[in-house]
């Protein structure tokens, strides 16, 4: 073992949010153009030019979403348990939604009529705004506890309903996604496009910038005031992961406990407020590729956020908080995160130079002439 | 008490999402290779038919792909979202190939595959071909993970149950990857994945022949189909997974429901190539049996026997007695009396806690199962003879259909008299279902095979789900099967116009329909 058993589990806290963040930056910035798509591209050639962005990497983007799932079943189980089976009806939301992108992305080009392919743009606007709110309505509802329990022999069950995730805060939380990811997106067309399109891709990115921004500070004083969860005692970090041998309690604001104890924490929800600013100034300044580096930095910042205020809580119970699932004992065998650590450690810098290299290869601006001279080779 | 109904539906659901997911990954496990072979042609001898002959077929690839991925999707949601004890139980081993093949696999296959269709322009041949090479590797080690996992699930190797966590622990990560279950089940699948993706492009092919439709497109095309294929029902008959029943228990469960071997035979055993089974009596009727077969296959050797169902019975409950004995001692250790002795003596009965398990289905405590429990328990602990049975046979029967089909199809292009032999071009169109027919019953034998457990002696399929109600599974089952009805629809709706269209849907002017007649009603909307 290269590490000890409580190294690898900060390690694995940390590769979770690497891959969540790979997934918003790539994957999430698809669901942003998706969602500008009916906003920015006026015409057929005009939506034909915002998809083929993104037409040659959104399934490799895509999968950091599968990898980031795969990599919660490995290195946190209990997680993938609970929340996948606690989140029932939202996962199953999802993946219905999701459906709907690998199709639309490969047939809407294959038929030209007006129908099949407004169709096909509807469809991938569901099948990336659901995923987008959805997967902000669960991360808020972390923040409010999920109302579930693990018995003895440690099976999970959930006691809320699908609506109950539907509250104020988890709705606030759904819409920032939403916002965030359409700002990302907005840089990147920008800088992809041009004429009309870029334009617009500009305007529509600043807009969702500004709402980000004032939705993710109405959301920072919300979880001041909600209640957050303490460990009052727990087995040693360094022991076997059992989530049911601690003792945790809930207080008004502890969610902001580790920034005092740790200020240079501030850091995230700096960065993400305070990119989305520069994002803006530099989409306004007509500096694209500037304002995407600063809109992933604001991701980065935004992800960083949940994760650090909620540490080293995943997913607090407030039916039963003592059996909420933190990152020290709801995780793998000191073995398990061992091996995944040394497959990570080998396979995501390889993942990250074929991906750079294919976007080097695909990178020009799409332009609705080239579009149009090259109908067949389009998606 | 266990809700049978509810495990019913959660298995239901389970068995149906999968059964059409792998509807569409042979083709793509197969297709991929298919487009190396004619893109490799197209490289070395520049000739721009092969060219032609990959970016067709690759379209129809590509409209599989799209909902392979679609559908994959619900397979990595489905352990958490219906199977949460599962995915506690086992996740520490069952976890590590999934996010490996999304890290080692999945990347690989997925990124270079927006590259094969939109990087014509933007790669030079060799680079394109490149790409080709690694999105099948891709596609190919992504099975080899999956199968991995699923090898663990037939013949759990590398693990070890941990009283404290309540789960089973990985202790070898190289047995886990070198399960020899797992190796003979990924050679099958795989081979398997590309007989189907050459009797698709053999029948195809065949099609355009008969029509008089772009002979030469479809001639090289057939070659391609009828040599790939041809190797590859080799590889699938002659390195079958048979195999791999000779390790693990439930690997002789299944070869013993599979043959109906009520009693063990002496060696070496004999083939039963069909009959009835009956399992009240026990006894198959109008068997024709084949003396020797079975021996040879099962054990490659003529003096192992094969053991009999009503000798895996006495075994079974021998270990089931065992079993309880081991819930006893750990429900021991998780309430406090962790002493010495209690853990040496729970780790000496640990390798049956699985069969003392089986027990809650009848008794929550176990330890208090009656003799009458213990004996449903046994019986219970196989397969139903009668699927088992029937599926095998309806697996091999198309195999052996296959096997002609390719070696005609080869031996008589070899010769080149092909567009004479209009019934095999004719077979060839018909036998297009076979692989697909072959497949999901191959996936029956070895999941049905499986039961009663989801992870081979270690954890019960009925305490495998989530805490879900009948009613939520209801509802999911019905959105699935909507859903997946519709992504049929349009699947093949829009597959089959392709076929129609053949290459002249490339629109370079040089096929078909193109140079009959410029604009063809019928193909006017069709674009890309």
């Amino acid at each position: 073992m290269i590490f000890d058993y409580e190294t690898l589990k900060l390690l694995w806290w940390l590769i979770i949010g690497i891959l969540l963040i790979g997934f918003a930056v790539t994957d999430g910035m698809d669901m942003g153009v998706a969602m500008l798509l009916r906003l920015v591209g006026k015409t057929d050639s005009e939506r034909r030019t915002v998809i083929n962005t993104i037409g040659a990497h959104w399934d490799g983007n895509q999968v950091w979403f599968i990898t980031a799932g795969g990599a919660l079943f490995a290195a946190w189980p209990m997680v993938y348990a609970a929340a996948f089976s606690g989140f029932y009806f939202a996962m199953l939301l999802v993946l219905f939604a999701l459906f709907f992108r690998p199709l639309a992305f490969d047939y809407r080009s294959k038929i030209d009529t007006y129908r099949w392919r407004n169709n096909w743009d509807w469809a991938l606007l569901a099948g990336s705004a659901i995923p987008a709110l959805v997967f902000g309505v669960a991360f808020g509802n972390l923040f409010l506890g999920v109302p579930f329990n693990i018995d003895n022999l440690l099976r999970a069950s959930y006691q809320g309903s699908f609506f109950g995730l539907l509250n104020p805060f988890g709705i606030l939380a759904g819409l920032v996604s939403i916002t965030m990811l359409m700002g990302h997106a907005g840089m990147w067309l920008q800088l992809r496009t041009d004429s009309d399109v870029a334009k617009r891709s500009g305007q529509y990115g600043r807009y969702a910038l500004l709402v980000f921004i004032a939705l993710f500070g109405i959301a920072g004083f919300w979880v001041a005031n909600v209640d957050g969860y303490q460990i009052v005692s727990m087995p040693d970090t360094q022991s076997y992961a059992n989530p049911i041998g601690k003792v945790v309690t809930s207080a008004p604001g502890a969610w902001l406990d580790n920034y005092s104890a740790m200020p240079l924490t501030l850091i995230f929800p700096a960065l993400g407020i305070g990119m989305a600013a520069v994002a803006w100034f530099f989409s306004k300044v007509g500096k694209p590729a500037l304002g995407l580096v600063s809109s992933s930095l604001m991701l980065v910042g935004v992800i960083m956020t949940a994760g650090a205020s909620l540490f080293p809580f995943v997913m607090p119970s407030s039916n039963n908080p003592n059996v909420s699932l933190t990152m020290w004992d709801a995780v793998s065998s000191h073995m398990t995160l061992n091996v995944m650590f040394v497959a990570a450690a080998i396979f995501v810098p390889l993942i990250l130079a074929y991906t750079t290299w294919c976007y080097v290869k695909m990178w020009r601006r799409v332009t609705v002439h080239e579009i149009e001279n090259n109908t067949h080779g389009s998606y | 008490m266990i809700d049978e109904t509810f495990v019913d539906l959660s298995r239901l659901q389970f068995a149906i999402t999968a059964l059409y997911h792998f509807l569409f990954v042979p083709l793509t496990l197969g297709m991929t290779w298919i487009l190396v072979i004619m893109e490799s042609v197209y490289v070395m001898t520049g000739r721009e038919i092969y060219r032609d002959m990959t970016k067709f077929w690759g379209k129809l690839f590509g409209i599989n792909f799209a909902i392979g991925v679609a559908t994959g999707l619900t397979m990595e949601f489905e352990f958490g979202t219906n199977w949460s004890y599962y995915s506690h139980y086992v996740g520490d081993v069952f976890g590590a190939p999934l996010a490996i093949e999304g890290l080692m696999a999945f990347f690989l296959e997925s990124t270079f595959v927006g590259m094969f269709f939109l990087g014509w322009d933007r790669l030079t041949r060799r680079q394109h071909l490149g790409v080709t090479f690694l999105m099948a590797v891709g596609t190919n080690l992504s099975a080899l993970w999956i199968l991995i996992a699923n090898g663990w699930m037939q013949n759990p190797v590398g693990a070890e149950f941990n009283y404290q966590t309540m789960r089973m622990e990985m202790t070898s990560f190289a047995e886990l990857v070198f399960n020899p279950v797992a190796q003979v089940k990924f050679i099958h699948t795989v081979s398997a994945g590309y007989v189907a993706a050459s009797m698709f492009v053999l029948g195809i092919s065949s099609y355009y022949i008969l029509k008089g439709r772009d002979i030469s497109f479809a001639k090289r095309s057939f070659s391609v189909a009828s040599g790939f294929g041809l190797a590859s029902i080799l590889c699938v008959i002659l390195l079958g997974d048979e195999s791999g029943y000779e390790v693990g228990e439930v690997q002789k469960v299944k070869l013993a429901t599979i043959e109906a071997e009520w009693h063990t035979e002496e060696a070496p055993a004999a083939f039963t190539m069909f009959g009835f089974p009956d399992s009240e009596e026990q006894v198959t009727r109008a068997a024709i049996k084949i003396p020797y077969a079975l021996g040879i296959i099962a054990t490659r050797s003529l003096d192992e026997e094969v053991e009999g169902i009503s000798d895996l019975e006495k075994n079974h409950e021998k270990r089931i007695r065992n079993g309880m004995l081991a819930y006893e001692y750990l429900d021991k250790l998780r309430n406090g009396q962790d002493t010495p002795e209690n853990i040496a003596t729970f780790d000496g009965l640990k390798a049956d806690l699985g069969y003392g398990l089986l027990l809650k289905r009848y008794t929550p405590n176990v330890v208090d199962a009656t003799e009458a429990d213990i004996q449903q328990a046994v019986k219970d602990s196989f397969p139903l003879v009668g699927p088992m049975f029937w599926s095998f046979r309806i697996m091999v029967a198309c195999g052996v259909a296959m096997l002609i089909v390719f070696a005609l199809a080869f031996y008589y292009n070899a010769h080149r008299v092909i567009e004479q032999k209009r019934w095999l071009l004719w077979a060839a169109v018909f036998s297009i279902p076979l692989p697909w027919i072959a497949i999901e019953f191959g996936w029956v034998v070895a999941e049905y095979g499986r039961q009663p457990w989801a992870i081979s002696e270690i954890l019960p399929t009925f305490l495998a789900t989530s805490s879900l109600t009948t009613n939520d599974l209801i509802m999911s089952i019905a959105g699935f099967v909507i859903f997946y009805t519709g992504l049929a629809i349009v699947e093949g709706w829009l597959m089959l116009r392709f076929v129609r269209q053949g290459p002249s849907s490339l629109h370079t002017n040089k096929y078909h329909f193109e140079k009959i007649n410029q604009q063809p009603a019928e193909e006017q909307g069709a674009q890309s």
